[in-house]
């Protein structure tokens, strides 16, 4: 049914969205206004397990409508808070929308500074899984290895617990402003790519090339190995063969890591 | 060549690992010019060694030939090793190349002394001048400044560089004199001097000049080897405080002796490197700087050395009992930040958490305390589960049987700060 439906206020509701940040502010704000008894979220193309007793709502993303969800959220919360809503929607974990619903439904419930308030189940959850989120973003931000091509671009797989991509365009836009660089979210099959003026989301499409398999040679620079090697290299020779613990270094890089890391591999 | 540049480089970072200061935080340099690289934030490691210290700079030594003679210094003059020396535009390059790759946040650029001082530091010098001017690079630049250059050198060195640093390596002077007979504690003291002032006038004018250049933003640090000289854990953090007040430092840092030769003035090879030792000069070093505590609260005359068994600050705790019971509900941020178990950030957020309710054993567990620990020092909205009036003796034999078995499964080494 559409949203503009009437809803007797105590029936549950299971709101269905478009899966975009949007999408979700929107139906936070139909939620919110409407008074819904709110029993789940779900994404339109995916079936969700919702439960059998709610009643599905469809919303339609509206982007003024999210606009002042996040503008009201900016009056009542440092902004801090509310990029860490945003970040527990990147975790794409199970629940989390209705998580993030229920949290800023108590940040404009008037408390002062409601933020702050850790014995809070649902601010402590925003808390931890943003921080979640921010660790990995971080972990990106160190564990991108650019390998020159042959015209240029520098280019780097990576293969994210959470949807951390588009956190990350702008330390790499503004740190190598001076080079085309593309980084690549193999899993999620999407990247962002910059041409030393904007940064651009884009999809490759791999498949039809005979392409993957053409030597790699041909695709990289020629000074590639060269650096990666060094790499290597220092790698090897900065260790302090005394001081080993392999321990604290897999914790430090967690094995799920190695494999695009040149060091490593 | 390219194989000449490996060697080089093995040799290089080899001789360069012992220094262990990595940080790459603190400075302000933006990428302004549309060259490549910043040095903004916090700084990044982009690696782990296998030992499990962060790699976030190239960490090299522009040459290892040096005319000096340390004993706890593998590059020293009388040691039978090979040498070799990059060349001004080989540096530059591997910065840029690393750099562009994401491998590294910047350079950390140090020597041995070659011909003198000013000789040697004029050649670190215009490796830094050139990654900034002709290749507009903005990452992160530490120069090891060398005892005895000129003033005037120094003065170029803060233009490019964003952290400056010259290594005391030795806390006592007596222990200076018998180590590193070729040095003086007077050439190595004049140079901080003259960045401090240089620092703070530089500071002062970019207050009324938006447009004045940087200079050394990220400030000095140092390094001190433990365990190289006999010196006590107070000797070591009385100097550093020393240096933390009187001249601005940013960072001292602690690096175990990694024994290196079998002078019998050093400990011998093979003996195990102090890694916990260098863990608790840590963990003092932070107490100091974050939490409040006066260096003469946790070393002194009465009590010269850390506790290897605990950390510092619970040993504090243990033996002035007499600040706790701290209530969490209503003490200041200063006195809850003095309970082991409670870290900084833990600290404040119980102080924003308690104006909405009153505070229980299950919400302080939730904002992260390790209560295993607070729990001997702290009261709060919940009944008390546990006896009180326990003895120090008794809380640290619970503490420590409790986190033996943790102690034991990381060899013996503890490596969280309050845990
Ligand atoms: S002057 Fe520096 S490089 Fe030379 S021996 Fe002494 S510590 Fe080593």
């Amino acid at each position: 049914m559409e949203a503009s439906s009437i809803i007797f206020s105590d029936k549950p509701v299971n709101v269905s969205y478009d899966g975009t940040w949007y999408g979700l502010l929107t139906a936070v704000f139909e939620a919110y206004s409407k008074k819904w008894n709110v029993s789940g979220f779900s994404t339109i193309n995916h079936e969700s397990q919702s439960d059998f007793f709610a009643e599905k709502v469809i919303v339609v993303t509206d982007e003024a409508k999210a606009q002042r969800v996040w503008l009201g959220l900016k009056k009542k919360v440092p902004k801090e808070n509310c990029i860490q809503l945003y970040r527990c929607y990147l975790s794409e974990m199970p629940g989390m929308e209705f998580a993030i619903f229920s949290c800023i439904k108590f940040y404009f419930s008037g408390f002062d500074s409601p933020h702050l308030a850790y014995g809070n189940a649902d601010v402590l959850k925003i808390s931890q899984t943003s921080k979640m989120v921010y660790r990995e973003k971080h972990r990106m931000e160190a564990f991108v290895r650019f390998q020159r091509t042959a015209d240029d671009l520098y280019y780097a797989g990576i293969e994210p617990d959470f949807n951390v991509i588009p956190l990350l365009s702008q330390h790499f836009a503004e740190r190598y402003a001076d080079q085309n660089w593309l980084i690549y979210d193999i899993k999620r099959k999407y990247g962002i790519y910059y041409d030393q003026d904007k940064v651009e989301e884009i999809t490759l499409n791999f498949s039809n090339e005979t392409g993957e398999k053409t030597a790699v040679k041909d695709v990289f620079h020629d000074s590639e190995t060269l650096y990666q090697e060094l790499w290597k290299n220092y790698f090897k020779n900065v260790n302090i063969p005394s001081r080993r613990n392999i321990k604290l270094h897999v914790q430090h890089v967690p094995k799920r890591y190695w494999k695009h890391l040149i060091e490593k591999k | 060549m390219s194989e000449r540049l490996h060697e080089k480089l093995e040799i290089l970072a080899d001789a360069a690992k012992y220094d262990v200061s990595c940080s790459s935080s603190g400075s302000k340099r933006k990428n302004h010019n549309k060259g490549l690289g910043e040095a903004t934030g916090s700084g990044i490691c982009h690696t782990y060694t296998e030992d499990g210290r962060c790699v976030s700079l190239l960490k090299i030594l522009l040459t290892n030939h040096c005319i000096f003679d340390c004993a706890y210094c593998v590059t020293r003059k009388s040691n039978d090793i090979k040498r070799a020396a990059f060349t001004v535009q080989e540096v530059v390059d591997l910065t840029m190349n690393f750099y562009r790759r994401n491998y590294i946040e910047g350079l950390f650029l140090s020597s041995g002394i070659f011909k003198n001082a000013d000789y040697t530091m004029e050649r670190l010098v215009s490796v830094a001048k050139k990654l900034r001017t002709e290749n507009k690079f903005n990452g992160y630049i530490h120069l090891k400044t060398i005892p005895g250059a000129s003033d005037e050198l120094m003065h170029e060195a803060g233009l490019w560089a964003d952290r400056l640093s010259v290594n005391i390596e030795i806390p006592t002077e007596s222990g200076l004199k018998l180590l590193a007979p070729d040095k003086n504690i007077k050439d190595m003291i004049e140079p901080m001097t003259y960045l401090k002032k240089e620092i703070i006038r530089t500071k002062e004018e970019s207050k009324i000049f938006k447009s004045a250049p940087l200079f050394a933003p990220a400030g000095q640090s140092t390094q001190m080897i433990i365990g190289a000289s006999g010196e006590s854990d107070k000797d070591i953090m009385h100097t550093a405080n020393k240096f933390y007040k009187g001249f601005n430092l940013k960072r001292v840092y602690y690096s175990g002796y990694v024994p290196i030769s079998n002078d019998n003035r050093l400990p011998e090879l093979g003996s195990a490197v102090p890694v916990l030792r260098e863990n608790r000069l840590y963990q003092t070093d932070w107490l100091m700087r974050f939490y409040g505590f006066h260096v003469q609260e946790l070393l002194n005359d009465q009590f010269p050395n850390l506790d290897p068994e605990i950390d510092p600050k619970l040993s504090w705790a243990l033996r002035n009992m007499a600040f706790f019971p701290v209530d969490v509900n209503t003490a200041d941020l200063q006195l809850i930040l003095r309970v082991p178990g409670i870290g900084v950030q833990s600290a404040q957020k119980i102080v924003g958490a308690r104006r909405f309710n009153k505070l229980g054993w299950d919400h302080l567990k939730k904002i992260g305390i390790a209560l295993n620990r607070a729990k001997y020092f702290i009261t709060c909205n919940s009944p008390i589960t546990d006896r009180k009036d326990y003895t120090e003796a008794k809380i640290r034999q619970f503490i420590l049987n409790e986190s033996r078995s943790k102690f034991l499964t990381n060899g013996g080494q503890q490596y969280n700060l309050f845990g």
